[in-house]
């Protein structure tokens, strides 16, 4: 019982190592898995309440696929060095999401973006 | 593993979350030209300044006496006033003791509240927050949803707070009036009184609030009824409490307290405060390229190979 109580422990503090809250909308329709692809930005929209990054990735059968990440807002993220000018179109990138829709559509929530010169874009709480 | 060893692993993960939060020490507050970093937070006004870095004692000098103004921000985190699943004394996690005192009429009106947000949150389809199509959010949500900073005004007749979250005001007055008798017109941020209970307490009572606004991010309800009371607590220089009580007795059987002593920071008199607006095409193009997606309900986003 006493180990069952203190994985409990662990677990909570593991889940709630600084995490940021969600702000305006829910994650109900996100499933937590995490994916990370190789893709080519096609637009960074610094908006609220959410900012969005579209991005084409190249799946196993060859399709290409055109995501669509949401990141938190533009108040926020500018707290974590990133701004409306840190990705721009056409950028290579490596996309990591965690929250994938539990629609199967290729939309998920941004944890972190490699930049083409290597630099990491993050808010420090990927999983 | 022991729960010894379990409770001090989830007090050194705290001592490192707050020392990750705040690690912006090193970084001389003001500077707009520091070299910008990602993955930590580094946090910056809207005019892209580094606001100092929160002191581990949180004592300072006395308070002025009846006096508000200043910007205020939520601490020890700028963030802390983000109440997603509803306010911080009652957030909606389905425990028993953060169920609220509805009345029959409140229980059912919470239900036909679909939040995105909380323990009973449905799908994105079918959300009905208010506030997605950017209607305002009001008040008192403005305070128990995304508390950011706020900036207060004050004359001899009247204290106005201006909020960071959607860029909206209230003005308080404390020329002697009385609260409206009867509301000819709801207000999204209804009508408000205050006055200083002592040198250092101004207490607010507001009414005439619009029906169409939730109480918090979950959906909570209120009527015609509602009457928020809000003591601002100068504790000393640099804190300022927020305490805040619901009483609608058409909704819930008794008042209660959605806020109790929750602390916001007086920061620098440079401090910009940031543009955080609900733009109705912005949120519009969310809910049709994001919202609808992860709901399924459109599918574009694969073209086959050739």
């Amino acid at each position: 019982m006493r180990k069952v109580v203190a994985n409990l422990l662990a677990a909570v503090a593991l889940i709630f190592v600084c995490g940021s809250a969600f702000a305006h909308h829910g994650n109900s329709a996100y499933d937590l898995k995490t994916v990370t692809v190789k893709a080519t930005a096609t637009a960074w929209i610094w908006s609220n309440p959410h900012s969005i990054l579209k991005f084409d990735a190249t799946d196993d059968k060859g399709n290409v696929v055109h995501w669509l990440g949401e990141w938190d807002a533009p108040s926020t993220l500018v707290n974590f060095g990133i701004t409306a000018k840190s990705i721009k179109a056409g950028d290579q990138l490596t996309v990591t999401l965690e929250g994938i829709a539990k629609s199967g559509l290729p939309v998920g929530r941004v944890r972190k973006v490699v930049l083409p010169d290597g630099q990491v874009l993050s808010m420090g709480n990927e999983r | 593993m022991s729960i010894r060893l379990a409770v001090s692993t989830i007090f050194l993960l705290g001592v490192f979350c707050a020392a990750h939060s705040y690690a912006q020490d090193s970084v001389p507050a003001g500077d707009q030209n520091s070299k910008r970093v990602s993955g930590v937070n580094i946090h910056r006004d809207g005019w892209d300044r580094i606001v100092p870095s929160v002191p581990v004692s949180q004592t300072s000098d006395p308070a002025p006496i009846r006096d508000l103004t200043g910007i205020w921000e939520p601490t020890p985190g700028f963030r802390d006033g983000v109440f997603s699943n509803g306010p911080k004394q009652y957030p909606a996690d389905g425990k028993p003791e953060h169920e609220l005192p509805f009345t029959p009429l409140g229980l059912k009106t919470w239900k036909e509240h679909k939040p995105g947000q909380g323990a009973y949150a449905v799908p994105v389809a079918e959300d009905n927050d208010p506030f997605q199509i950017c209607d305002p959010i009001g008040f008192p949500r403005i305070e128990l949803f995304n508390l950011r900073a706020v900036r207060f005004f004050q004359t001899k007749n009247l204290v106005a707070i201006v909020y960071q979250n959607d860029q909206a005001w209230r003005t308080i007055w404390m020329d002697g009036r009385e609260l409206p008798k009867e509301i000819l017109e709801p207000r999204w941020y209804g009508y408000s009184v205050g006055k200083w209970t002592d040198d250092y307490a101004f207490v607010i009572e507001t009414v005439g609030l619009d029906e169409r606004t939730w109480i918090d991010n979950v959906g909570r309800p209120h009527s015609d009824q509602l009457k928020v009371t809000e003591t601002w607590h100068r504790v000393n220089h640099d804190i300022l409490e927020l305490t805040l009580t619901i009483d609608d007795p058409k909704m819930y059987t008794t008042p209660w307290t959605a806020l109790d002593k929750f602390r916001m920071r007086l920061q620098p008199d440079w401090f910009d405060i940031h543009e955080m607006i609900c733009s109705a095409s912005e949120a519009r193009q969310y809910i049709e390229s994001i919202a609808d997606q992860a709901a399924g309900k459109k599918n574009a986003n694969t073209e086959k190979k050739q």
